[in-house]
């Protein structure tokens, strides 16, 4: 066992890992359940986090890569009663069907809009083409990051 | 019956009512809803395609420190059944056994273990020694019905148990032959005949979350099962038989679910997990991880269709061949039913008087098909569809125009309704709403038929085709779905139903069309589906039958409470029941500033006090079909052989749409589907029936930059039989990419491809092939 540090969401969690535990499994048993396992082989992106900064597949990192850094997942976006406007999108454009693989969608859609605010149909189905979805056919997903990206930069330019 | 105008809550697109939980990571699907302490479950796989166990030793998995029960054919009663998730008597074989002493494909279960950890109980799999002996395999359907084959299931209790052909000392799962007219003079009396043999590949349905089932004791000693599955029901009564444990002692819990697409319309986990959970007295999580998802699940059933058709000069089609093999695998699950579909959800489409039938579903040692969105229509369609454009051709017609003149409107039957049932004789139907026509047209516009853009580069040549489809939704005088509805005190409803949502919406629109019969907003409908001890009845999940035969009874549920509602208003306010109605929750008629609320507490706490409560149930007569028109626009590029779809336009008839959003976007999840499934997705198996490939990785379904440019077009028409005019969606749009893709082939380069996946090692051996 390894003892690691791990910062989710803004609150440390000491732990005591195996070294072939993953992050995902890590996360999973620390009660973060919006971290999906769809494959564990890094081919379907139900387990993206924000990993100090960096979208990533949780179930290529091990636990213990993640000593001493900071994980964001899905529950730091927002909850049911202030939902952060790409979960407000999302739902509202009928981008959720299962559900099963939007919390890591959501996440790549915020990694995007961090370093894009306008992002074009083709630099969104890049974004999110880590992320397998078999319900939806993209359609309404790629709409709701347009739509959701347009609320934040009318946000931003209120608050300029 | 009302009008759309007047509608508040149907034909509006209300926030889905689980969206914003799922959208925020809530602890919702099976993998979530763990007790802190649990065992795990694994099974262990066969490595042949073909072979009896002679012995099977597990003592040292048993000794294994964390091992709690190993379970296998050896101490595990023998009880033949079927794992289809279907309505009892189940018209698929019972062949199946949860252990069995013979293995019949690579994939095939021998044994399972519950352990400490999954790591134990995966190095338990390990310790298990089992002594085969290989058997002949035979891999394909043809090879498997004809004579000296080797026989798959020689074990003496495989059974049917519904009248229905079964041979399997022929290796034949399911037969069906029927025949309309004189084809063979309608033949004869063609001036143009097409054939050919279409083959159409396995395909998995690849949802993101794969099956997993989490079981346990109550203090009481009740087996509580909660399962990512779209047929709760089936699950209760099933796992109760081949477990032996009555019902009652048996609850089953639907949380929500991670996809299913048909494949979780089966009963794959939770007869071992229950078992374990029966031996060890403790709770059990089992899951498939992706590989186990793709070899030991279910799969759509490979078929060899061979497809005749004659026609008139004048455009008239004088007769139809349609002789479909399916391969079911090592077991004979949706075996007749997918291939009876194969018929009945495509033969309908050009009325006819010379139609000629035949199915076989052949057993063999290849991973077991299943229920699969489109559900044999998926299947037939392709060569039926690609013969109409041949013909048309052959005629010198356009094929639009071809398929104008020729398909089912409004009012027309089709014998073939009647003919082909699921497992008993299917129910005579005319056509209600049809609203195919029109998409032909809105299609075509849409993607510009007749016109041709010149080609983006030297290399590739461009091409434009079509596809017409029908489906159904639900089995007439077979499913039944039921509905209970309960008033609280601030005037909203519990609505408890047995219809399973497995991430399509349905607690959505089902709450719609409570809300709009009741006369309240949809947030006042507090949905609960599929929990076996809480909601009544439903068949579940499949054949295209929630929003039709599941909404009916809701709609039907809340005509009831609604009543109740208005007889205790009128009892409180001293008028007549019938001068009073409901308008966004408040009671109108007369002079009266009542709500529903008011009335709920009249009722539970004052004067004649009761609960206001209203079950229902609906069967239905017919099985409407949806319609579709299906276009693509290509480009082949002739030096690499790929495929370049650029624009994919679906005009989809499915009635009235409930929840317009939900409609389309179960439109674009199917044709997504059917996109993949046609260009990428394919099993390969090397010479021992293994497959090679079974991960994301080499099993490539389509992700977002793979899409095309999607036009979705949803026609509205009004079927008077279904919820506020409803017919299905969710199935159809699955069907329309293999046909159209290869019309659209053949229109860019002049070849026919018969066999999917139209991948482009394929379409470039048929270009050097032609030349």
């Amino acid at each position: 066992m390894i003892q690691i540090t791990v910062n989710v969401n803004g609150e440390d969690f000491d732990v005591d890992v195996m070294p072939e535990l993953t992050l995902l499994d890590l996360l999973r048993e620390l009660g973060f359940h919006s971290v999906k396992k769809g494959c564990g082989e890094g081919d379907c992106g139900a387990c993206g986090v924000i990993l100090d900064g960096i979208y990533c597949k949780s179930c290529l990192v091990l636990a213990m890569q993640a000593d001493g850094r900071s994980v964001l997942t899905v529950e730091s976006m927002g909850n049911v009663d202030e939902p952060h406007p790409l979960q407000k999108a999302f739902v509202d454009e009928g981008a959720v069907q299962c559900g099963y693989c939007i919390p890591s969608m959501l996440l790549a859609a915020d990694a995007l809009l961090s370093e894009n605010e306008d992002p074009t149909d083709d630099e969104i189905k890049e974004a999110l083409d880590g992320n397998l979805c078999r319900c939806t056919g993209y359609v309404k997903q790629i709409n709701a990051v347009k739509k959701a990206a347009k609320v934040l930069r009318e946000e931003e330019n209120d608050n300029e | 019956m009302t009008t759309s105008n007047s509608w508040k809550q149907v034909g509006t697109n209300v926030r889905k009512v689980d969206g914003m939980a799922l959208a925020t990571g809530g602890s919702l699907f099976v993998n979530d809803l763990l007790d802190p302490e649990y065992l795990f479950g694994a099974i262990l796989t066969s490595p042949h395609a073909h072979a009896r166990i002679l012995s099977i030793d597990t003592s040292e998995a048993e000794a294994l420190d964390g091992v709690h029960a190993v379970i296998h054919y050896g101490n595990v009663k023998r009880v033949p059944h079927t794992t289809a998730g279907q309505g009892y008597p189940e018209p698929s074989p019972y062949d199946t056994y949860m252990f069995d002493s013979k293995v019949r494909y690579v994939g095939d279960r021998v044994a399972a273990v519950a352990a400490d950890s999954e790591d134990i109980a995966r190095e338990a799999l390990k310790l298990i020694k089992v002594d085969y002996e290989v058997l002949e395999p035979v891999f394909d359907a043809v090879e498997a019905l004809k004579d000296g084959a080797p026989i798959i299931h020689d074990e003496e209790d495989a059974r049917v148990i519904i009248p229905v052909f079964y041979d399997k000392t022929r290796n034949m799962a399911a037969k069906v032959e029927t025949s309309v007219g004189d084809p063979d003079k309608g033949f004869e009396e063609a001036d143009a005949v097409v054939e050919d043999v279409f083959e159409t590949h396995y395909g998995h349905h690849c949802p993101i979350e794969p099956h997993v089932t989490y079981t346990k004791l109550d203090p009481g000693g009740r087996l509580i099962i909660t399962t990512s599955t779209q047929v709760p029901f089936h699950v209760r009564r099933i796992v109760s038989q081949v477990c032996e444990i009555p019902v009652r002692k048996i609850r089953v819990i639907k949380p929500r679910i991670g996809g299913g697409f048909g494949g979780k319309q089966e009963i794959l986990l939770e007869d071992v997990c229950s078992k374990l959970t029966l031996v060890t007295g403790m709770p059990v999580l089992l899951n498939y991880n992706r590989e186990e998802e793709f070899v030991s699940s279910r799969t759509r059933h490979p078929s060899r269709c061979y497809t005749k058709l004659g026609v008139k000069k004048d455009g008239t089609i004088t007769a139809i061949r349609l002789h479909v093999v399916l391969n079911t695998g090592a077991y004979g699950s949706h075996a007749l039913t997918v291939g009876s579909n194969a018929g009945s959800k495509v033969l309908p489409m050009y009325p006819c008087e010379n139609i000629d039938f035949k199915m076989e579903a052949a057993y063999t040692n290849l991973p077991v098909g299943g229920a699969y969105r489109g559900y044999g229509a998926t299947q037939a369609v392709f060569g039926m569809e690609v013969l109409i454009d041949a013909a048309a051709k052959e005629i010198g017609m356009d094929p639009i125009e071809f398929r104008q003149k020729n398909h089912i409107v409004s009012g027309q039957g089709s014998p073939i309704f009647k003919a082909l049932g699921e497992g008993t004789e299917g129910v005579e139907m005319t056509i209600g709403s049809c609203g195919l026509e029109q998409c032909i047209e809105l299609g075509s516009k849409a993607i510009e038929w007749g016109e041709k853009a010149p080609p983006s580069s030297p290399s590739r040549k461009r091409g434009k085709g079509c596809a017409i489809l029908m489906q159904g939704s639900s089995i007439p005088h077979v499913d039944m779905g039921a509905a209970t509805l309960k008033l609280n005190e601030d005037g909203s409803f519990n609505l408890l139903m047995g219809a399973t949502d497995l991430g399509t919406g349905s607690d959505t629109v089902l709450s719609q069309i409570a809300a709009e019969e009741i006369g309240v907003d949809v947030e006042m409908i507090i949905p609960l589906s599929s929990d076996t001890d809480i909601t009544p009845f439903d068949v579940g999940a499949y054949a295209s039958s929630t929003t039709y035969l599941s909404g009916m009874a809701v709609k039907k549920t809340a005509a009831l409470i609604k009543h109740q509602i208005l007889e205790a208003a009128a009892e409180m306010l001293g008028s007549s029941v019938t001068s009073l109605t409901i308008e966004n929750g408040n009671i109108r008629g007369g002079n009266t500033d009542l709500t529903i609320s008011d009335v709920a507490l009249h009722t539970l706490y004052s004067e004649n006090q009761h609960q206001i409560i209203a079950s229902a149930s609906h069967i239905t007569e017919k099985s409407p079909p949806p319609f579709a028109a299906h276009f693509v626009e290509l480009e082949v590029d002739e030096d690499t052989g790929m495929i370049d779809v650029q624009h994919y336009v679906a005009a989809v008839d499915c009635g009235t749409t409930i929840h317009p959003k939900l409609a389309e976007g179960q439109t674009e999840g199917a044709l997504a589907n059917g996109l993949s499934y046609a260009l990428t997705e394919q099993y390969i198996f090397n010479e021992k029936g293994k497959m090679l490939n079974p991960s994301f990785g080499h099993y490539k379904i389509f992700a977002s930059s793979d899409m095309p440019k999607v036009t979705t077009i949803m026609v509205p028409t009004y079927e008077a039989t279904g919820p506020y005019g409803a017919k299905s969606v969710s199935e159809i749009s699955i069907n329309g990419a293999l046909p159209a893709i290869a019309n659209a082939i053949y229109d860019a380069i002049g070849i026919r491809i018969t066999s999917g996946p139209f991948s482009p090692d394929k379409i470039l051996k048929a270009i050097r092939d032609k030349a």
